[in-house]
């Protein structure tokens, strides 16, 4: 892991009318890491994320994404960065090659690109009898490392994970994890939001946000130190019970 | 271009894999066709008819030799006397009575005047009218053969003629009907149900994160559309070209642009319901309801404008289809040119445009 910083944010802060949904958070993210991003719902995580996918724009606030500028330099940072959203995001009715060649192709890939990176990606997933079947009748999980898959097939600097491991079995989780793990290992920085504490301790470093506000930020062992806590989950309910907002 | 062009491919994918659609796409023209063609139409033809001749002379042999021959009558019994006239029509698929009185002919030839009774069906009073409509005109029809003879002193004839429409064919209204119809409805709802199943599944905002313009997502989704729709057209107008001998008077290319026009207005229809929907289900109810039952009831194909109130005749003219109604029959029967149908063409451009300001701008505010 280098130095190289690939998020900033200063002050960053969403306001929807008088609600505060993110209030001036201020954090770093470093190239190549995992970079947990927790809180409870409506914790403003998702505002947040959205703000540094450049889906939202911030009310006050700076930041930098790959080192380009969040207000006016929108369309470098979408060549540079991956999404998957927290809704299962490839197309149902279209099988798992066209759904790689569509989302390569609006990348802009070239056709040999192409061609080298869907071969490869079904081959890493091990799916190459399932290549010409619908996305529709795969498996939950299969999907989620699919998109998973897609979200980084052009290579981006940091991917957005939202919550992408809901509603899948533990061994799927862990197969997932296994595929962060090596798109971080080849260099690419992610940023993912969970609720499973166990998820938490995977990462390299942890933000917890209450009510709008980073409220912690360092490695998970030394998150556990500071709240004198054993596991996450224990320094989780400590953050959390000062939280006013109620859960949407 | 590459990659608008992998995203119009993706479009056609989604088309073409949901049968459902595919099936109402196609589908809804033919049956509309059909329906309006054979089943709904304002001819009638074959009416079940009596007739009772108390005369049965050659005048009325004649007459009646004339009634058989038309189209809109079948002469199912001749009748003795006219007690048995009620019967006929409470046994109930009787229409219409025509009663020759004794002595017909003679009247005819010695006092110049001779009676015919014509009983009708009046509990469906439109069919009623237009059946005596048809009896009548076949008797006097007889009477003027019979002038050519004898020369009287004063006569008026009056000439009608049914100008455009000769024959009184019912087709030559509706065909241009439901294009308006099914065009607005294919369009609108097409679009709108095509972009709000990406925001409903997530999808959207992960082609709104990647490097892909906002607006040419909207232009590659409306493409298949409007090819579809342009197809769909061609059926319509070769369907009422060889089923309904509908005719095409003007120019076909000018046809085409006209609804090139309407397609494109209908799709940023649907690109706004779009952005007020937030499920398929309401965008498909929205563009339903604010299509399908104005577009029938305010476009003229229905109920004539100029018997509305003045209200309602105001909200026609806010009518997209209302306007294409106008302009396809002044092009396909009148076979007017563009100098005919301008106002109209300008109207609707400008009601496209309009329509695509405010949406694009309602696009672009969702994404801030």
């Amino acid at each position: 892991m280098t130095n190289e910083t690939v998020i900033k944010t200063d002050k960053l802060t969403k306001r929807f009318g008088d609600f505060i949904a993110t209030n001036e958070i201020t954090f770093e993210v470093y190239a190549g890491e995992i970079f947990g991003f927790l809180g409870a719902n409506g914790a403003g995580k998702t505002t947040a994320m959205k703000m540094l996918c450049g889906l939202s724009t911030p009310s006050s606030g700076n930041a930098t994404i790959a080192g380009f500028d969040i207000y006016k330099q929108t369309e470098e940072i979408k060549k540079n960065i991956g999404y998957m959203s927290q809704k299962f995001s490839l197309y149902e009715d279209l099988t798992v090659l066209e759904n790689i060649q569509f989302f390569g192709g609006i990348y802009g890939l070239t056709d040999k690109q192409l061609k080298a990176k869907s071969n490869q990606l079904i081959e890493t997933l091990g799916m190459q009898n399932e290549a010409k079947k619908l996305v529709a009748s795969l498996p939950l999980g299969w999907k989620q490392k699919l998109a998973f898959s897609v979200a980084i097939l052009h290579e981006p600097k940091i991917v957005f994970l939202d919550e992408p491991t809901g509603g899948v079995d533990p061994i799927v989780r862990r197969q997932f994890w296994d595929l962060i793990y090596s798109a971080a290992d080849r260099g690419i920085t992610i940023f993912v939001t969970t609720h499973y504490m166990d998820e938490a301790e995977y990462c390299n470093r942890v933000s917890m946000m209450v009510d709008g506000v980073i409220k912690a930020l360092d490695t998970p062992d030394n998150l556990k130190k500071q709240f004198s806590a054993s596991s996450m989950d224990d320094v989780f309910f400590e953050l959390a019970r000062g939280a006013k907002r109620k859960a949407d | 271009m590459k990659q608008f062009l992998t995203f119009v491919r993706k479009e056609f994918y989604h088309v073409f894999r949901d049968k459902k659609t595919l099936l109402m796409l196609f589908g809804l023209p033919i049956v509309q066709i059909v329906l309006f063609g054979f089943a709904l139409t304002n001819e009638i033809k074959n009416s079940k008819i009596v007739i009772c001749d108390y005369a049965k002379d050659e005048a009325t042999q004649q007459i009646i030799n004339k009634i058989e021959a038309s189209q809109n009558f079948d002469i199912q019994k001749t009748l003795f006397s006219h007690r048995q006239i009620e019967e006929a029509f409470k046994a109930g698929n009787i229409k219409l009575a025509i009663i020759f009185p004794a002595n017909f002919n003679n009247d005819l030839s010695h006092l110049h005047q001779a009676q015919v009774q014509i009983i009708a069906d009046a509990s469906d009073p439109n069919t009623a009218n237009t059946l005596t409509n048809y009896a009548t005109a076949i008797i006097m029809d007889y009477q003027q053969e019979l002038m050519k003879n004898n020369v009287v002193p004063f006569r008026i004839v009056p000439e009608i003629r049914m100008l455009y429409n000769p024959e009184l064919k019912g087709a030559t209204n509706f065909v241009p009907g439901v294009m308006a119809l099914v065009l607005m409805l294919v369009c609108v709802m097409m679009t709108s149900v095509s972009i709000v199943r990406e925001k409903e599944n997530g999808t959207m905002e992960v082609l709104l994160v990647s490097p892909f313009n906002p607006f040419l997502v909207i232009i590659a989704k409306a493409i298949p559309y409007l090819l579809l729709s342009i197809v769909n057209l061609s059926v319509i107008l070769i369907l009422s070209v060889t089923l309904l001998d509908m005719p095409i008077n003007g120019s076909i290319s000018l046809l085409f642009a006209e609804s090139i026009l309407l397609i494109i207005t209908a799709l940023s229809l649907g690109l706004l319901i779009s952005n007020v929907a937030q499920s398929q289900q309401a965008a498909m109810l929205i563009s339903l309801m604010g299509m399908l039952v104005p577009t029938m009831l305010f476009t003229g194909f229905m109920f004539p404008i100029e018997n509305m109130p003045v209200p309602l005749q105001v909200i026609c003219n806010i009518i997209p289809a209302k306007w294409y109604y106008t302009i396809v029959k002044s092009i396909m029967i009148k076979g007017l040119g563009f100098s005919a149908i301008w106002k109209e063409t300008l109207v609707l451009f400008g009601m496209t445009v309009f329509l695509l300001v405010v949406s694009f701008k309602k696009f672009k505010t969702r994404l801030v």
